[in-house]
């Protein structure tokens, strides 16, 4: 792993610390009796604090995410070089659009 | 092979690490196309939610509440070993978070069930 990457990972990995125990407390706190559009949609339509942490969620693993993905290549197979790094970074680019297009999806009226 | 190493807890710790990495950004899109059904309306949320509402889902929500958890905590590991200079006893860390993660995904089902 490049020392840019590394660092990308660590500092990532801080900021998934906390929003991922924001978003374990969340799913617990939510399932109770079953989940619902209309429940969900309440706590997330037009809900600025909502978007502001999810969107900083989803940038934190798409970076996150793909270069685990990498190190796992790296370790257990033989892929290398340019198209392990070019398809990495398009799961980062899917990651990102997708998860966007999720926040926003729960957080627009 | 099994290597005497492997029975390790630290290698079980990166073993672990690396496999509910894996699970969870496979499941991650997934999760994200689902959320997206909301661009059609709360109804095609709901259709969603109802189409899921099985045992086998829950059971798999389980696993991957369970995975997020213990790969936080792991990490979380990982982070006091490298930057706060942590020394550990890697049986007894390795075994709080995977106890730490197990815990939160019985809660979870404690709750969808």
């Amino acid at each position: 792993m490049t020392p840019l990457l590394f660092l990308a990972q660590r500092i990532s990995a801080v900021v998934l610390a906390f929003a991922v125990a924001i978003h374990l407390a969340t799913i617990v706190y939510a399932v109770r009796g079953g989940l619902t559009a209309a429940e969900v949609l309440g706590r997330t339509r037009g809900n600025g604090w909502f978007l502001a942490v999810y969107v900083v969620f989803v940038i934190a693993v798409a970076i996150h995410a793909p270069i685990g993905l990498r190190n796992i290549a790296r370790e257990w197979t033989a892929w290398r070089g340019r198209s392990l790094d070019v398809t990495l970074a398009l799961i980062a680019a899917l990651l990102l659009a997708l998860g966007l297009r999720a926040a926003l999806a729960v957080y627009l009226p | 092979m099994i290597r005497a190493s492997h029975r390790q807890p630290g290698f079980v710790a990166a073993l672990l690490h690396r496999l509910s990495g894996l699970a969870l950004a496979i499941f991650l899109p997934l999760h994200f196309l689902a959320l997206g059904t909301a661009l059609n309306g709360a109804g095609a949320l709901d259709a969603f939610f109802t189409a899921i509402d099985t045992p086998l889902v829950k059971f798999a929500e389980f696993g991957l509440v369970a995975a997020l958890a213990v790969h936080m905590a792991l990490g979380l590991r990982v982070l006091a070993i490298e930057f706060l200079d942590v020394r550990e006893r890697t049986a007894v860390a390795v075994s709080l978070c995977l106890a730490a993660g197990l815990a939160v995904g019985l809660v979870f089902l404690i709750n969808v069930v």
